[in-house]
């Protein structure tokens, strides 16, 4: 092995979710207050066609570069599509039917149920796409039963929609248990589902990868898979392990918010560095308690509910063959507790101070990959864009610390930078969505570096008031 | 704006400024912080 460990192979999900809207977080808080908010959420759904043309998904699923945003006015939903060809993409987009079959083939205690027309469409999906294996299908064949009613045997049951019908439901496993209310179990199986998803899309796109290579699993999602005696007691990298056929791996989850995606990506090629593991994978589902989360500004402004899809990402670390992007391990930028909390000191710590002992400017980054939320689902809803308010701060420590003037702001920040494409869903925007690209780049030749820098709200969780950070350069071999 | 005495809620937030920054300056200016808090917008 070379002096680092390598990202051998990178891998996206999207999963089209229009009809899971309604149970995200806040439509769903949204519509037990007003229930008329439903048919406000309907009739701005966005169609599959709709969804798979989106420029900011076919970026985030590898097909067209993150430049090609430049080249198209906003608002993106309503843009005549780029002329460039896509190129090969790193992962595909699942109909509301593949997903639908996806989160029956995942589970294992049948809660949930679809209609047999449903199941029969799932079934045929998820064989055209060759997703997963044919003997993983047969849950699908099972199905299309007589739907039971929304409560049976004192078990609350989601419904589960197709324009409007229903065609499924999802149970809950306990009359009183919080998180085992179907709620919650869909929520888990939801991120398994995508998590899986991304995962055989990596084995499809590599097939030099041999599944019983990888050694462990790190699951970088926020979900708290658990019971009542331990929420969040976890491990659903194992559950994604097992389904994709990882025979020789275990795994663990690994919780820090956002951050978490960059933890499990330190965490992985600590385990490669020190020779304990061989392969690592780390993988990050979908949240579907963002989906709508900003939908309240869409309906108000007559645009298109954009959180409409689940994403998830899948991305391996091993010794690498020599050509792949290596991972400075003696260049770990984190966010420390002593840290002083401004913008300046947060930026200091991800940015200059691990560059520095590597004996790095600023201006010798290629590209940096920040939290890449798509400023077109944020900035209506008065939430900002996020991307720009990373780059305009590492920039403005680049003209503190005399790389550049102040009148070179706004071009350090384009060329070092990039317009946000990622969907809103938490720890996936978290620089992770500008991996798959920088790999490529970086194996082409085209990019000698990436920064990579993921940050979390740790207070959120009410258990401390601090965020966190943390940064990870890779670079040619 | 003078903020001397004034009754000051600071809201910070991850990625812009911190709500301790927000405050040490509020303080600085003679303002009474009541409530410090971050946000998350994403």
């Amino acid at each position: 092995m070379s002096r680092f460990p390598a990202v051998e192979a990178v891998s996206y999900g999207l999963a089209h979710a229009p009809d899971l809207v309604r149970y995200g977080s806040k439509p769903a808080r949204e519509i037990g207050r007003d229930p008329g908010r439903q048919r406000e959420i309907d009739d701005h759904l966005r169609s599959f066609e709709e969804a798979s043309r989106y420029l900011p998904n076919r970026v985030f699923l590898g097909a067209a570069h993150p430049s090609a945003l430049n080249r198209v006015s906003r608002p993106w939903w309503d843009a005549t599509p780029d002329s460039e060809p896509d190129g090969t993409p790193l992962g595909r987009m699942l109909s509301q039917n593949g997903l639908y079959g996806l989160l029956r083939c995942c589970d294992q205690f049948g809660l949930i149920q679809l209609e047999k027309e449903t199941a029969q469409q799932a079934h045929e999906c998820l064989a055209r796409e060759k997703l997963l294996p044919e003997a993983r299908l047969s849950p699908l064949e099972a199905s299309g039963v007589q739907l039971p009613d929304t409560h049976v045997g004192g078990f609350a049951r989601l419904p589960l929609y197709r324009e409007g019908t229903r065609v499924g439901t999802f149970k809950g496993d306990h009359e009183s248990d919080e998180t085992l209310q179907p709620s919650v179990l869909l929520e888990n199986l939801a991120t398994k589902a995508t998590a899986l998803q991304a995962t055989m899309e990596l084995l499809r796109l590599n097939p030099e990868v041999e599944p019983g290579s990888i050694d462990y699993v790190i699951n970088t999602g926020e979900e708290a898979v658990g019971d009542r005696y331990q929420r969040g007691g976890g491990n659903l990298a194992k559950a994604v392990a097992e389904m994709a056929g990882l025979e020789r791996a275990t795994g663990s989850d690994l919780k820090a918010f956002c951050c978490g995606p960059m933890h499990g990506f330190l965490m992985a090629a600590a385990l490669v560095k020190s020779g304990v593991f061989g392969r690592v994978l780390v993988v990050g589902g979908g949240s579907l308690a963002k989906l709508g989360m900003k939908s309240s500004a869409h309906l108000k402004a007559d645009m298109p509910i954009l959180e409409d899809v689940l994403a998830g990402f899948a991305f391996l670390v091993g010794t690498g063959d020599g050509s792949q992007p290596v991972i400075r391990l003696d260049a770990v930028g984190k966010h420390d507790v002593r840290c002083k909390s401004s913008a300046q000191g947060i930026a200091e710590a991800l940015t200059s101070e691990p560059l520095g002992r590597l004996g790095l400017r600023l201006q010798d980054i290629d590209k940096y990959a920040v939290e890449l939320h798509n400023p077109e689902v944020t900035v209506p809803a008065g939430s900002g864009d996020v991307p720009a308010t990373i780059y305009r701060v590492i920039g403005s420590l680049a003209v503190m610390r005399g790389e550049i003037s102040r009148d070179q702001l706004t071009d350090f920040t384009q060329a070092k930078g990039m317009l946000g494409f990622s969907p809103t869903q938490g720890h996936v925007a978290s620089a992770i969505p500008f991996l798959g690209h920088a790999w490529r780049g970086i194996r082409k030749g085209e990019l000698k570096n990436t920064l990579l820098i993921g940050k979390g709200s740790l207070f959120l969780g009410r258990m401390t008031q601090m965020s966190d950070g943390v940064s990870l350069l890779i670079e040619q071999p | 704006m003078d903020l001397k005495d004034k009754k000051v809620i600071v809201i910070g937030e991850r990625d812009g400024v911190p709500a301790p920054s927000l405050q040490l300056c509020a303080e600085a200016a003679g303002a009474r912080v009541i409530l410090a808090m971050n946000q998350c917008f994403v």
